[in-house]
C-alpha cells in the first residue's frame, strides 16, 4: 500500500520542465507513424536538419483514437500539430474549435478530387480495396458479384476501426438507399468482423479468408518488402473509396512558426518520398523522384468516391445503424 | 476470529486502505469521465443487445470452463506422475496468454486452414466453421478452464490427507469420498470460480468480437471502447462502465449465496494418498482428462511458437526495447500486488464477517474496464503533467489493479485456512503482528503466493491496456510492439515478438510459481 500512495503522489507532482536550449515541436500522431519502420525516423531527421527546433512525437493509437486523445487534452495540449486524421473524421475535429486554419496555399496536389479545406492539409492517401492472392479464382468485379459469389471477406469493424468506416461509407457512396440490401446479401461471405485492421490482414495472412478489406496499395509492401508478387487487390466497378490522411495545426500551439513550417515541410520532396514505402500510401504531392519500382503494378480505379467532411458525418449514424441491422441477423 | 479482541494495528489499517482504494479509484474515474461528459444519453437498443449478449456468453463460458475443469483437477488431485509440477504450471499458460496470441493459436487448430479442418478434410468430412458463439465461448474456455483447474485443484488440496486416511480406514469408496469429502469441497469452490470466470468474460472484447463473427457479437467492453475511442462519448462510458459493475455485482450476490462453506476441521500437514483411486477404470479415466486437457491446450501454444521461432533471432532492436520495459513492469506491477494483497488478506481476516466485504470491495476491480480506468486516470493526470511521463507508473497501477483480483482469490482462502488451522495455537502462544505473519502464515501460503505473483507479473507482462493510451514512441510494452508490428505488414516480426512474450510470460510466471512456491503440488 505504501507503495502505491508513494505513486499516486507522483502522479500529482508536476515535473519541472528540463531546460532546452532549442525549442520543441511536439507533433501528436497515431502509432504506426512514429515506430522505427514508420515514416517518422526519417521526417524527423530531415526536419531538425532545416528547423533549428527539436521535433517531438507523441503517439496515441490510430486514427480515430487520435481524436479521442486531442478532445481528452483540450485546449490545454502540449502538442502543436495533429498529424493522422482522415477525412471521415475532420468534421468532428473541426467541430471541436481546437484547430487552426494552416494558411497555406497548397501547391497542385496528386489527390484524385480537388482540396481546399482551411484547417487541413493532407499528406497522404489511399484506395480502400479488397486484397486477396493472385491465385484466387473469379475475383468480384463490385459488391453485388461478391455478394452473389461464395468468395470470403474479413472485415474491420466501423465502430472502432478507420478502415472498417471507410468500408461502411464505400458502400453507403456507391449504393446510396440500397446499401442496407448490399449489406444483407453481403452477410454470408462475411467470415469476421474485427476490431482493427491488423488483425483483420493477419487472419487474411493465415488463410482465414479469401479477401480483406485493405488498402490498393497493400500489394506493393509484399512486392517491395517482401520480394512476393501473389497478392492482388480487385478492382471494383464502382469506383474505389478514398482515405486522405491529413495534419492540421492545434490553435493551442505555443509554436505556430514551427507548426507552419511544418506543415509546409510536410508537403516537400523530403517529407513526401518517405511515404510510399514506410506508410504504404500514395503521397499527396508525388515527388519529383516520381513512386517507387512496384508502384505501377498496383490496380488504379476509374473512379474515386469520396463523401465531403461535412456529409460524412451526416450519414455516419444511419450507415452505422443499417450495417449493424443487416450484419446482426 | 473476530471473536478474539485484537487491536486494529497499523499493519491492518494498511490493508484496510488498500482494499479501499480500488473502489475508491473505480467510482474516482467513472466520475472523472461524468464530469467531462457534456451531456448524458440514455443507453440505446444496440447497448442493451450489447449487455445481453455479453451476460449470456460469460454465462455459457463460466459453465463449461468450470465443468470441463473438474474432471481435470480430480485427475491432477489423485494422481502423481513424472511432469505432473511442469504439467500444473503450464495449466496456467492459457490464462496469461495476450489475447491475439490466443486467438491466432486458436484459429491456427480450429480455423478455415487450422489443423481440425484439415484433419476433417483428410476423412472427406465437410469443414467446421470457428467463428459464431460456440467459437466465443470455445475461446473463453481456452483461456479459463485451466484457471478453473487450478482453483478447483488448490481446492481438493485443501482437504487435509488425515480425511481420506479417514475415509480409507471406514472403507469409503469412491462415491462415498465424493458425497462426504469432494462434493462439500466443490460446493464451496465451484461458485467462486464460476464467478471469477463469468467476470473476466463480461470484460471480453476482441475474442468476442473475432470469434463471434459480427456485430452480433458486442460485448460491453466493445461499446465502452467504442464510445471513448471513436465517439468520445465518455458519459456512455462511465454508463457502460456501471452496467459492467452492475452485471458483476449481481453476480456476485448470488454466487456468494450459494457458495456454501466446506468446513473439514484442523490438518497436520501430511502428505496425501489415495486409497480409493486405485482402480483400472478410475485410472484411464484420469488419464484419459489430462490427456485431452492437456492437448486442447498445449497444442494452440505449441503452433503460435513454431510460427514465430524462425523470425526470433531478426528482431528489430525496439522489440527487445519494449521486451525489457515489459519485464520493468511485470515486475513493478508483483511487487506492488503481493504487498497489498497480503495486506489486505491479513484485514480481512482479522475484522472478521464483515471483512467479506472489504474482500469484495478490492475483488471490484476485476469488473471494471482498464480503458475507463486508464481514460479516467488520463483527465487526472493531464492538467498536472504530460501523461506520456506517466505511462508506466499508470501502467503499473492499473495491472495491479487488475490482477489484484487474482491474487486475493488464490491467497486469502488459504490465509482463511490457516488461521483455521493453526489460528488457536499462535493465539496460545502469543504470537501477533509481523512475527505471526512471518512464522505461522507466510510459510505455509508460500504456495498461493507463488501461484498468486506468477499471475500477475504474466498477466501485466501480456497486457495491452491502457499503455496504448499513454504510450510514447519510447515507452512501448512488448505487446503494444507486436500490435504496432502488426500494424505495418511486419507479420513475421509480430510472430517472432510473439514467440518472445510466450517465452517472457511462462518464464517469469514458472520462476514465481515454482520459485517462491517451491515444492508447491498445486
Amino acid at each position: 500500500m505504501r507503495f502505491s500512495v508513494l505513486l499516486a503522489a507522483g502522479l500529482l507532482t508536476t515535473t519541472a520542465a528540463s531546460a532546452q536550449d532549442k525549442p520543441t515541436l511536439t507533433v501528436m500522431t497515431y502509432d504506426s507513424f512514429v515506430a522505427e519502420w514508420g515514416p517518422g525516423p526519417a521526417i524527423e531527421t530531415a526536419f531538425e536538419e532545416t528547423c533549428g527546433c527539436d521535433l517531438k512525437f507523441v503517439a496515441a493509437g490510430d486514427g480515430a483514437a487520435l481524436l479521442a486523445r486531442v478532445r481528452l487534452e483540450g485546449a490545454r495540449s502540449d502538442a502543436d500539430v495533429v498529424l493522422g486524421l482522415d477525412t471521415n473524421l475532420t468534421a468532428a475535429a473541426a467541430e471541436t474549435g481546437l484547430f487552426a486554419p494552416h494558411g497555406i496555399d497548397a501547391p497542385e496536389l496528386s489527390l484524385p478530387v480537388a482540396w481546399d479545406d482551411p484547417l487541413f492539409l493532407p499528406y497522404d492517401w489511399g484506395y480502400f480495396a479488397f486484397v486477396h492472392e493472385e491465385s484466387l479464382a473469379e475475383v468480384p468485379t463490385d459488391f453485388r458479384s461478391l455478394a452473389a459469389s461464395d468468395t470470403s471477406v474479413i472485415i474491420q469493424d466501423p465502430r472502432s476501426s478507420t478502415p472498417g468506416l471507410g468500408l461502411l461509407y464505400w458502400v453507403k457512396a456507391a449504393y446510396g438507399d440500397d446499401a442496407p440490401a448490399i449489406w444483407e446479401a453481403l452477410a454470408d461471405n462475411i467470415v469476421t468482423v474485427t476490431p482493427g485492421w491488423s488483425e483483420a490482414y493477419g487472419l487474411f495472412l493465415e488463410g482465414e479468408a479469401d479477401m480483406v478489406l485493405s488498402y490498393t496499395t497493400s500489394p506493393a509492401y509484399h512486392l517491395i518488402a517482401e520480394d512476393d508478387p501473389s497478392k492482388a487487390a480487385a478492382a471494383f466497378d464502382e469506383g474505389h473509396y478514398l482515405q486522405i490522411e491529413v495534419a492540421g495545426k492545434l490553435a493551442s500551439t505555443d509554436q505556430p512558426e514551427l507548426a507552419d513550417a511544418f506543415l509546409s515541410f510536410m508537403l516537400s520532396d523530403a517529407f513526401q518520398s518517405v511515404i510510399p514505402t514506410t506508410n504504404w500510401m500514395y503521397p499527396a504531392l508525388t515527388p519529383e523522384s516520381g513512386l517507387p519500382d512496384g508502384f505501377e503494378t498496383l490496380i488504379v480505379p476509374e473512379k474515386a468516391l469520396l463523401f465531403a467532411p461535412e456529409d460524412a458525418a451526416a450519414v455516419r449514424d444511419a450507415a452505422l445503424d443499417e450495417w449493424l441491422r443487416a450484419l446482426s441477423r | 476470529m473476530a471473536a478474539r479482541a485484537q487491536p486494529l494495528t497499523p499493519g491492518v489499517w494498511a490493508g484496510v486502505l488498500a482494499a479501499l482504494a480500488v473502489p475508491a479509484l473505480i467510482v474516482l474515474t467513472v466520475a472523472m469521465l461524468l464530469a467531462s461528459a457534456g451531456s448524458f444519453r440514455l443507453p440505446g437498443p444496440v447497448d442493451w443487445a450489447a449487455i445481453r449478449f455479453t451476460v449470456f456468453q460469460a454465462v455459457l463460458s463460466a459453465v463449461f470452463s468450470v465443468l470441463l475443469a473438474v474432471p481435470v483437477a480430480r485427475a491432477l488431485a489423485r494422481r502423481r506422475f513424472r511432469g505432473r509440477g511442469l504439467l500444473v504450471t503450464l495449466l496456467g499458460a492459457p490464462f496469461l496468454l495476450p489475447v491475439i496470441v490466443a486467438v491466432f493459436g486458436l484459429l491456427a487448430v480450429f480455423g478455415r486452414g487450422g489443423i481440425v479442418n484439415a484433419a476433417l478434410a483428410w476423412v472427406g468430412l465437410p469443414p467446421v466453421s470457428i467463428y459464431g458463439l460456440h467459437g466465443v465461448v470455445l475461446a473463453h474456455v481456452f483461456f479459463n478452464m485451466p484457471l478453473a483447474t487450478r482453483l478447483i485443484l488448490q481446492g481438493w488440496e485443501s482437504i487435509p490427507s488425515e480425511r481420506f486416511r479417514l475415509a480409507a480406514t471406514l472403507r469409503m469408496d469412491t462415491a462415498a469420498i465424493n458425497r462426504h469429502l469432494e462434493w462439500p469441497m466443490l460446493k464451496s469452490v465451484l461458485p467462486g470460480a464460476a464467478l471469477l470466470i463469468f467476470v473476466i468474460c463480461t470484460t471480453s472484447f476482441a475474442v468476442a468480437l473475432i470469434l463471434g463473427g459480427g456485430p452480433r457479437a458486442t460485448t460491453v467492453e466493445l461499446a465502452t471502447y467504442q464510445a471513448i475511442r471513436f465517439e468520445f462519448d465518455l458519459s456512455r462510458a462511465a454508463f457502460l462502465s456501471l452496467v459492467q459493475l452492475a452485471i458483476t455485482g449481481s453476480a456476485a450476490a448470488v454466487a456468494l449465496r450459494y457458495a456454501g462453506v466446506a468446513t473439514f476441521g484442523a490438518a497436520l500437514d501430511r502428505p496425501l494418498y489415495r486409497w480409493d483411486a486405485r482402480g483400472g477404470l478410475l485410472r484411464a479415466f484420469d488419464a484419459l482428462a489430462i490427456a485431452a486437457a492437456t492437448l486442447f491446450l498445449v497444442l494452440p501454444m505449441a503452433m503460435v511458437a513454431g510460427r514465430g521461432v524462425p523470425s526470433l533471432m531478426a528482431l528489430p532492436g525496439s522489440v527487445w526495447v519494449a521486451a525489457g520495459t515489459s519485464l520493468g513492469v511485470a515486475l513493478a506491477t508483483t511487487g506492488l500486488v503481493m504487498v497489498a494483497a497480503v495486506a489486505i488478506g491479513v484485514a480481512v481476516l482479522r475484522i472478521g464477517p464483515r471483512g467479506r466485504l472489504l474482500e469484495v470491495a478490492a475483488l471490484s476491480a476485476v469488473a471494471t474496464s482498464p480503458l475507463v480506468v486508464g481514460a479516467g486516470l488520463f483527465l487526472i493526470v493531464f492538467p498536472f503533467a504530460e501523461p506520456a511521463r506517466f505511462a508506466l507508473a499508470v501502467t503499473v497501477l492499473v495491472n495491479a489493479l487488475m490482477t489484484l483480483p487474482f491474487v486475493l482469490r488464490s491467497v486469502i482462502p488459504a490465509m482463511q485456512r490457516v488461521e483455521d488451522d493453526f489460528g488457536r495455537l499462535a493465539d496460545t502462544l502469543d504470537l501477533t503482528g509481523r512475527a505471526r505473519l512471518r512464522l505461522v502464515v507466510l510459510p505455509r501460503i508460500r504456495r498461493q503466493l507463488g501461484f498468486g505473483a506468477g499471475i500477475a507479473a504474466a498477466l501485466s507482462m501480456g497486457d495491452l491496456g491502457v499503455i496504448a493510451l499513454f504510450a510514447d514512441p519510447e515507452t512501448a510494452t512488448l505487446p503494444l510492439q507486436i500490435f504496432r508490428l502488426m500494424g505495418a505488414y511486419r507479420m513475421e516480426d509480430a510472430a517472432g515478438a510473439t514467440v518472445l512474450l510466450l517465452a517472457m510470460t511462462f518464464g517469469i510466471f514458472y520462476l514465481f510459481d515454482r520459485g517462491i512456491g517451491r515444492h508447491a503440488e498445486t
